[in-house]
């Protein structure tokens, strides 16, 4: 428990109740990820549902690795990455690289973000989903060594920035209640 | 947990990301080397599943029946008149078919015909869309001890939706006529001139190769032909559509968007083995 050792003050004892607590809070953002991409393929009946897939884990993954980048590691990024190109039947390994590049860019960003409002996050965020659309079309291309329609990609990026609001709303509620392990 | 010093930890955090870079460009080497394991794992991950969607896919219908009843009861009065037109028109045709099917069974009896084997089948419900971006397919629930291989013909209520691409413990997955690597021997009803169908990804397939001098025609029926015996002869496909920059494309007859109980037969056919590797960059 690094990130507790690190701050000073009056602390409750490690029971393990407690240690717990604390884990379930710090896997939160993770299954919840998770949850949400499993939720996507089940039988909803909207059209163009294969889009959901990659744009619940873009969002999912920029948001906390933004806000709470202690709870989703780039080894939980290449797991959600992995899990998409499997669910989503892409070529493997591309949806890994592409959060991973984006879980980078979200690192180097954060400190800028933080002090912005939810308007200049989202922004950010569009032009992050737009060149993670590009990057899925070239990879696709590249792996598949065939020419590909840029329309599905480029449909991923504007659901990515659709949908991002209505996660990022009840995300931010659970990030500083029920995924906050200070409130353990 | 090892003790490490706190800089030894600080580097192997700031390590942790790269490495993993290149270790997704290692997971993209193996996918296009072993595209096996890609697959078995992808038909285990469905398998581990489908329990799940399937137990959903109930409640799920009936809010979405529920919604589409609502919406169809505004326009109930002037969907009866249409239907009762369709009925009149339909019952005629149906006069006509019986008519057309016993002077095609007498016919047949005086040319001693060989008839087509009876083909046998099962039914699975669709459980899950098991395309992508770059996919075009449905996941069947078809229960622990079903019969189902790979190559077999899927078939909703209207016409040919695909073929069976991965067989799982207790899913089947169908390529549908619609994704990139579908190619699928047609012949045009009328001209009996035969075609390829290619799937583009969109909503509708593409003709291709049709034999010199003759034009497919707007609104001409396309079903399946037997050559090269991968599929039985005459399954319906679907209806030929003009694009705006002139190419044909075939409208599917089946309702690709909406399937929710699909049949699947067995020709016992196995001219051309069903594509093996249905994900794109397969050929």
């Amino acid at each position: 428990m690094a990130h507790i050792d690190r701050r000073p003050g009056i602390r409750p004892r490690q029971s393990i109740g407690r240690r717990l607590d604390v884990a379930a809070r710090t896997s939160f953002p993770a299954s919840i990820t998770i949850l949400l991409m499993l939720l996507t393929q089940a039988p909803l009946d909207i059209p163009e549902q294969a889009a959901l897939l990659p744009a619940v884990a873009l969002c999912s993954v920029w948001f906390w690795s933004v806000f709470r980048p202690d709870a989703m590691p780039p080894p939980v990024v290449f797991l959600i990455g992995v899990l998409v190109d499997l669910l989503g039947y892409l070529p493997l390994g591309v949806m890994a690289f592409t959060l991973l590049a984006e879980h980078g860019l979200a690192l180097t960003m954060r400190r800028g973000l933080s002090r912005c409002g939810f308007a200049w996050i989202w922004l950010v965020f569009a032009g992050v989903a737009a060149a993670a659309a590009l990057v899925i079309w070239l990879l696709v291309m590249v792996l598949t060594l065939r020419l590909l329609s840029p329309y599905p990609a480029m449909f991923i990026g504007v659901v990515t920035v659709a949908i991002f609001p209505v996660l990022a709303v009840p995300f931010a509620g659970a990030h500083r209640s029920v995924a906050n392990p200070d409130h353990a | 947990m090892i003790r490490l010093s706190i800089q030894a930890r600080q580097a192997l955090a700031r390590l942790t990301l790269p490495v993993l870079i290149v270790a997704s460009f290692g997971v993209m080497l193996l996918g296009k080397a072993d595209t096996l394991l890609a697959e078995r794992a992808r038909i285990a991950l469905a398998d581990g599943l489908v329990p799940i969607y399937a137990v959903l896919s109930s409640p799920l219908a009936g809010i979405h029946a529920t919604i589409t009843e609502t919406a169809t009861l505004w326009s109930m009065r002037e969907e009866n008149t249409r239907l009762r037109d369709e009925n009149e028109k339909l019952r005629r045709w149906q006069s006509i078919a019986l008519a057309l099917d016993a002077e095609n069974q007498r016919l047949k009896a005086s040319m001693q015909w060989i008839p087509d084997p009876n083909a046998s089948f099962v039914t699975a419900r669709v459980v899950a869309d098991a395309g992508g971006a770059y996919a075009k397919a449905v996941l069947l629930s078809v229960g622990p001890n079903h019969g189902v291989r790979k190559g077999e013909i899927a078939v909703d209520e209207r016409g040919l939706i695909g073929r069976i691409t991965e067989v799982g413990a207790r899913t089947a997955r169908v390529l549908l006529i619609t994704d990139l690597n579908s190619r699928i021997p047609v012949i045009m009803e009328t001209t009996r001139a035969h075609a390829i169908l290619v799937g583009t990804n969109g909503s509708r397939p593409r003709l291709q190769y049709w034999p010199e001098g003759i034009v497919p025609k707007e609104g001409e029926r396309i079903v399946t032909s037997a050559e090269a015996n991968a599929f039985p002869a005459n399954l319906p496909i679907g209806t030929v559509h003009y694009t705006a920059s002139g190419a044909p494309e075939v409208e599917p007859a089946a309702l690709l968007q909406k399937l929710e109980v699909v049949r699947i037969f067995d020709y016992g056919l196995n001219g051309v083995v069903a594509p093996e590797r249905p994900t794109p960059g397969r050929h």
